[in-house]
């Protein structure tokens, strides 16, 4: 019996022997942590879809990268800028629905994206942009993803309040002399980057359920912004890193074991969260009846 | 020591005085509509002043450019003396936006609504202090809101959220406020508690704009008057620009005009004729051509 427990334990302890693990769990919670922030913002504006929009729009930028050698980071960062640049620009000068123009924009990016890959074949093969392989990622991408998830988190914690104060009520912003114009443009840049990293670990298919999922399952749970952001942050970071950690029990597929936690998660909360759960909605309902009999 | 701070920083905004200065302004949208045409006025510290017009007449679009969230075609907008950015840095406007601009799901606390009118006046981190935790606590007794401070934003009724957003003015400590029809959907006590705190605020050299649709209660608390229509029509202190002439032009047809009869209504000496203008929501009654001014408490 006590061997039984121990050869289990062994068992459960041999992903963190492995380099290779360790790199993954430690990467996914960091990205994971920072989408989470990101989420926090993300998913109030009804935004949600933009960070969907934006991971498939990378696709070219990343296949270019990989073809001419670059850092996968600096194509998949130019395609982010030039697909919010694309979106903003159809959306002023058509009198498209913001969806519409999203829609377009980045299927006809990730369009191009396959097409480049299909034309100029590479090592790299382009499934591990779309569905992500964090288990072999390669050290120049793990500096890379580091330095963007870490900067990206650094100026987060420096600006949150001042993007909370943009994003709740932008006139008030301005009377105090936020430059709200130049904090939204951030805030995108910091979308397209983390979204970059996030490819890594989850997948263009994914990366949506990273940069909403925590955010939204935080929000059933408080009604404060900053704890909001810590709940959230510590949900992305947790379901990250334990994602990662069950995977190399599950051979491969880091990203859908992530989301699927991150998933649960979200239905426990919408479910028993102390006031805005369906259990607490109920118990009061009933209560009310109670009392008014 | 730290506590004195914001109240160096006010004192010297203080000697500016709160002045509203807009010279031959033109606003044109980038769809080629011009809202505003060749608008001028002049406002002094000490007072409330009512910008009343039609629907599309260009109130908000006035105080968009005040805020400098449009850029003026020609003409320009002098807050203090300063240009409209100069002002903003200064924290010297605070605004109170129309209900429909704000997200009411945000889940922000009251308390946090307001300490968001300090956020001018904090460091780069935007860290409260206790002088800042004290001068939210303050606003939020002077509108009477201290019981709901813990409450989320969307939890509260009409009237409850427009004293949070004047609090956040309040605690943002700008010689200049800015209404945007703060009094639609409000009570009349609600209203009669804004109004009195306006008086307070106008006794202590602040400056108020406020656009509003109640015609009636306009006289009572506004000294000055601009009313517009796409173009400044007139402008001036009440008594003056406040006629049923003027009114009749800015509003045209749209104006409801009820006139009764003189000495039919009367039995005394007092002939003069009763009129009643309305635009939607409290009607502006005249007598001959007096306003039926109801007393203020303090006597002004
Ligand atoms: N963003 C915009 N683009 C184009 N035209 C606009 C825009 N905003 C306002 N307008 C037009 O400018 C005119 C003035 O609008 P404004 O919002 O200033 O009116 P208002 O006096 O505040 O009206 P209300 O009493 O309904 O609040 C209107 O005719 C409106 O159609
Ligand atoms: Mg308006």
């Amino acid at each position: 019996m006590a061997s039984d427990m121990s050869a289990l334990l062994t068992e459960l302890l041999i992903p963190f022997q492995y380099g290779y693990m360790l790199k993954a769990m430690w990467v996914s919670a960091l990205v994971g942590g920072v989408c989470a922030f990101l989420s926090a913002y993300l998913m109030l504006k009804g935004w949600s879809l933009m960070g969907d929009a934006l991971a498939h729009s990378i696709v070219p930028g990343v296949a270019a990268a990989y073809i001419i050698g670059a850092p996968f980071a600096v194509g998949a960062f130019f395609a982010g800028i030039l697909a919010s640049v694309a979106m903003n620009f159809v959306k002023q000068k058509s009198r498209l629905r913001e969806d519409a123009v999203i829609g377009l924009v980045f299927t006809a990016l990730f369009a191009l994206g396959l097409l480049m890959a299909s034309i100029w074949p590479t090592s790299v093969s382009i499934q591990s942009i779309v569905l992500g392989n964090i288990l072999a990622i390669a050290d120049e991408d793990v500096v890379q993803v580091a330095i963007i998830a870490g900067v990206s988190l650094a100026v987060l914690l420096l600006v949150w309040k001042d993007m909370m104060v943009t994003f709740f009520d932008e006139s008030h912003a301005r009377s105090i002399g936020i430059n709200t114009t130049f904090l939204k443009g951030l805030f995108f840049t910091l979308l397209s980057a983390c979204t970059v990293a996030a490819l890594q670990t989850v997948g263009a298919c994914l990366v949506i359920a990273m940069v909403v999922t925590p955010g939204a399952t935080a929000y059933l749970l408080t009604d404060r912004f900053g704890r909001l952001i810590v709940i959230s942050v510590a949900l992305g970071v947790t379901t990250s890193f334990t994602g990662a950690y069950i995977s190399y029990f599950l051979d491969g597929a880091t990203g859908g074991v992530i989301v699927c936690l991150q998933t649960l998660l979200f239905l426990a909360a919408f479910y028993f969260a102390p006031k805005h759960g369906l259990l607490a909605a109920r118990r009061r309902r009933l209560e009310a009846i109670e009392a008014a009999a | 020591m730290n506590a004195l701070v914001p109240e160096i920083g006010a004192a010297a905004d203080a000697k500016l005085g709160a002045s509203i200065s807009v010279r031959n302004l033109n606003v044109t949208y980038p769809n080629g509509f011009t809202a505003v045409r060749d608008a001028s006025f002049d406002l002094d510290p000490g007072t409330i002043c009512a910008l009343v017009g039609v629907n599309g007449s260009g109130k908000s679009t006035i105080f968009k450019a005040i805020m400098g969230f449009v850029r003026p075609t020609a003409g320009e907008v002098r807050l203090c003396g300063l240009t409209v950015g100069e002002a903003l840095k200064r924290n010297i406007v605070a605004y109170v936006p129309q209900s429909e601009d704000v997200d009411w799901n945000f889940p922000v606390l009251v308390e946090t609504v307001v300490m968001m009118g300090r956020y001018g006046h904090m460091n780069f981190l935007r860290m409260a202090s206790r002088a800042d935790q004290y001068k939210v606590d303050e606003a939020l007794e002077r509108v009477g809101m201290s019981d709901y401070r813990k409450r989320q934003i969307g939890e509260l009724s009409g009237g409850q959220k427009k004293r949070v957003f004047l609090a956040r003015a309040l605690a943002q400590e700008g010689r200049i406020i800015l209404l945007d029809e703060p009094f639609t959907g409000v009570d009349v006590k609600t209203e009669a508690a804004i109004v009195g705190l306006l008086r307070e605020l106008r006794a202590s050299g602040h400056l108020m704009l406020v656009s509003t649709h109640n015609l009636g209660s306009v006289p009572d608390f506004c000294d000055h008057v601009v009313l517009l229509n796409r173009t400044v029509l007139a402008a001036g202190p009440t008594a003056e620009v406040f006629t049923q002439k003027n009114l009749e032009l800015a509003f045209g047809g749209v104006l409801r005009n009820f006139q009764l009869g003189g000495a039919a209504l009367h039995d005394d000496a007092d002939a003069r004729s009763v009129t009643v203008l309305t635009d939607d929501e409290r009607p502006l009654v005249l007598y001959g051509d007096k306003h039926s001014r109801r007393q203020e408490p303090d006597g002004k």
